[in-house]
């Protein structure tokens, strides 16, 4: 009778421990842990690249700005966000991205694939006062990344965590991070040639901000919104086609 | 004497110098982070570890030399923590709702942030959820648990310092997490922000709390364990799981706020949401639950209506809950089994989900007039039917094609805060005004007119709240998805934002209506301990007979 077992469990505070984990464990377990171990969680991609030390320094000032409370990183499989924002996202795009900002709340738009969409001058505008772009919009202003010097000094010691997890950097990108930071956002100087030499020809050179002299965190913020959806063209190629949005009303 | 030098000197000359060790490694911690992590941001936080354990070290050693306790410890429970941390929870009510308000406004009027980093929406909205979440939530769990474990198990707490180490120690998460944010230290993990040293240190105090819970239980004078405790072991122990699981990652050294989780991209988004919606389950359900189980009877004068329904629900509860976090990851690069795994098992939480309703409302047939007269029973009464309402409304949102309207938008908003303002906060302050006058041995609240005016207040923010977003959040989706005659994409998404604004300004109303009632209640809780007279003792309210050897 499952009365009379459940007042035995009852009585055994470490047996009823040892239940609560079993009962919770399941769920984890069989969800999670086949994630590691299909081949179709995640697809090929050979032509992916990693971010450079100067975009993942962007990134982590996404990050720290928590900017993924109000903006996603996924295009889901539904025709109208395709049509919105670009073919729908796939998990090859983010295997290098820890922690993933696929976000849960759009109070501004999807960013995943605004890499190349606005012009390196629309997005400092845009950060720097987002109403003298878009004068509807309630988006923080973030003028003082302009004013903020990048830190650099780190930067080996990112890389060398991010490699130590699996992201595929070469002990050369490692030791010239600083350099490859500071080069792809001064592209007259001779620190310029090796970010593309390391990264591919594919990688954007420029003076995000305006200011090639100084590098600031509004230079690498807008390097990493500038490379969004395009670390590999996986997403163009291939793919089924969207899904109608369902009406939860028919 | 103040009540510092009373919660001090209830401790023998022992315990206050194992605390001041205690005391005094963490501040070495503390100190070896900050010396580390001069050159980061770091750096600020060993300094706030050696403070805050400073000033508590510095406390007891003025204190070392005060008189051994004369009482007969056994013979009554621990209540001085609990004590505290009601103290705590409030305060940081008041100060998570605050902040709610103020982010909620910053989206009607984003100037509100003054033009500076620190309080622009991305960096103040974690100091609302985790002000809320951990802060008072958290703090309302261990307060309340450590109260009913020992009622329900007419045994004192099992240990003098360790509760205090439990309760200061959780609070100091809570600060290395809120002022992290702030400084701009999180990991963007939702609901799980802070860095890898606080979340070590989180790990330290929680297993600490395990302990100290699982060993009160062991001295238990009842044969069985009461349902309430059920729930918060459950709470205690999955969370623990939760916590770690989640927060496995990489430093990129000791001297560096920064780490990096060992979880990558989809999978990352699997242990993530499998955490964040279990951190709902076991955090903001399972937990609250056991404040049900035990308040709501004793307010009610009524036994728990079923006793098959507690079981039901508590194994149901437990069991589907974990499998339901990839409802979050609809129409994602989310392997599609797992969306649809999350979504079988979320609906059928409802099963379990109702049980506790259920079972919480019918325990009430024959108290209606008490419902009727007394707030702080209707309190608990509300609590119950918008858990009802947000766990239906929660399955409902985890169905695939529903999902589809509703994710990205405010009706999540509105859904999370139906849960969290009407069922988290309601049964809380129910509690809380049936624990408080029991607790500092009061006749009854300073003011019933004010628990009256605190439910009211709570109600209509609530329902202003949640009617605010779910119109926002469906509008929003519906513009999202509309097209032209001739199939093109009706609005633009700035469309969608413009037709937000009034319910922004709706929303921060409802949220500040809910924010004055709290007010109300620490000021009534305040003059309670204050003016009201002591109750004549109440006899039975102490352990059963028989200290044990050693205390």
């Amino acid at each position: 009778m499952p009365e009379f077992f459940h007042r035995k469990l009852e009585r055994s505070a470490i047996g009823f421990v040892l239940a609560i984990i079993a009962a919770a464990s399941v769920g984890g377990i069989v969800e999670i842990a086949p994630l590691f171990t299909i081949d179709e969680t995640v697809e090929e991609a050979p032509d992916m690249r990693v971010y450079t030390p100067l975009e993942l320094s962007g990134r982590n000032i996404y990050v720290r700005e928590g900017c993924y409370a109000c903006h996603s990183q996924m295009i889901r499989t539904l025709r109208d966000e395709v049509e919105r924002y670009g073919p729908y996202s796939l998990a090859v795009e983010s295997q290098y991205d820890r922690p993933m900002l696929w976000g849960s709340k759009r109070t501004g738009p999807d960013l995943a694939r605004v890499g190349g969409k606005y012009s390196d001058f629309w997005h400092v505008a845009h950060l720097i006062n987002p109403r003298d772009v878009v004068p509807e919009s309630n988006m923080p202003a973030y003028a003082f990344l302009a004013r903020n010097r990048l830190r650099t000094d780190d930067l080996s010691g990112h890389l060398r965590a991010q490699r130590a997890l699996g992201v595929p950097y070469t002990d050369e990108m490692i030791e010239n991070a600083g350099r490859d930071a500071y080069g792809q956002a001064a592209p007259d100087s001779a620190a310029a040639p090796g970010v593309t030499e390391r990264y591919g020809p594919a990688t954007t050179v420029s003076a995000f901000d305006g200011v090639a002299t100084q590098l600031t965190e509004m230079d690498a913020l807008v390097a990493y919104l500038q490379v969004l959806g395009r670390l590999t063209d996986a997403a163009y190629r291939d793919t089924a086609a969207p899904e109608e949005a369902p009406d939860p009303a028919e | 004497m103040n009540a510092t030098d009373r919660m001090i000197g209830r401790l023998t000359s022992g315990e206050r110098q194992a605390a001041l060790i205690l005391c005094g490694l963490t501040a070495l911690s503390g100190a070896a982070l900050g010396l580390a992590g001069r050159n980061d941001v770091v750096g600020w936080h060993g300094l706030l570890m050696l403070l805050f354990a400073g000033g508590f070290g510095f406390l007891l050693m003025t204190r070392l030399d005060m008189a051994e306790p004369t009482e007969d410890r056994g013979a009554s429970y621990y209540d001085d923590p609990i004590k505290a941390g009601i103290v705590l929870a409030m305060a940081w009510a008041v100060f998570g709702m605050f902040m709610g308000v103020w982010v909620a406004a910053q989206l009607a009027w984003p100037d509100l942030h003054f033009d500076n980093g620190w309080s622009t929406f991305g960096r103040l909205r974690p100091t609302h959820t985790t002000g809320v979440i951990f802060g008072f939530g958290g703090n309302a769990l261990i307060a309340t648990s450590f109260h009913v474990v020992q009622r329900t198990s007419r045994a004192r707490l099992a240990g003098q310092v360790s509760p205090w180490f439990v309760l200061l120690g959780y609070n100091l998460f809570c600060l290395l997490a809120v002022t992290g944010y702030l400084l701009g230290i999180t990991q963007s993990k939702e609901y799980a922000e802070a860095e890898w040293y606080a979340d070590l240190w989180l790990v330290v105090v929680w297993v600490t709390y395990f302990v100290l819970y699982l060993r009160t239980i062991a001295r238990r004078r009842e044969p069985h364990i009461y349902v309430a405790n059920w729930y918060f072991m459950a709470f205690i122990v999955v969370v623990a799981i939760l916590h770690i699981v989640n927060n496995l990652a990489l430093p990129i050294s000791w001297g560096h706020a920064k780490s990096y989780t060992i979880w990558p991209g989809v999978q990352d988004a699997m242990v993530q949401w499998w955490y964040g919606h279990n951190a709902v389950a076991f955090f903001l359900t399972a937990g609250f639950l056991g404040m049900l189980y035990y308040y709501l009877p004793v307010r009610a004068q009524r036994p728990i209506f079923s006793y098959r329904l507690s079981i039901l629900s508590f194994w149901g509860i437990t069991f589907f809950y974990m499998w339901a976090g990839s409802h979050h990851l609809h129409y994602t690069a989310l392997p599609h089994w797992v969306q649809t795994l999350g979504m079988t098992f979320s609906v059928m939480l409802l099963v379990p989900s109702w049980a506790s309703a259920g079972n919480a409302l019918l325990t009430l047939n024959g108290a209606w007039h008490r419902v009727r007269d007394d707030a702080t029973l209707r309190f608990m009464m509300a609590a119950a039917v918008f858990y009802g309402l947000s766990t239906f409304e929660g399955s409902f949102l985890a169905i695939r094609p529903v999902n589809a309207l509703s994710h990205y938008t405010d009706w999540t908003v509105g859904h999370v805060h139906a849960g969290a303002l009407g069922w988290v906060a309601l049964i809380t302050f129910g509690s809380l005004y049936t624990l408080v006058p029991t607790l500092w041995k009061r006749e009854r609240m300073y003011s019933a007119a004010l628990v009256e005016v605190h439910f009211w207040l709570s109600i209509a923010g609530t329902l202003i709240y949640v009617f605010a977003m779910w119109n926002s959040g469906i509008i929003q989706g519906l513009m999202w998805r509309t097209y032209t005659e001739d199939g093109a994409l009706a609005y633009s998404f700035v469309d969608s934002l413009v037709a937000m604004y009034p319910y922004y300004i709706a929303r921060a109303f409802g949220g500040l209506l809910f924010l004055i009632g709290a007010v109300v209640g620490c000021y009534n809780m305040w003059m309670t301990v204050r003016a009201v007279p002591q109750a004549t003792s109440r006899t039975g309210d102490q352990p059963v007979a028989a200290a044990v050897p050693g205390e």
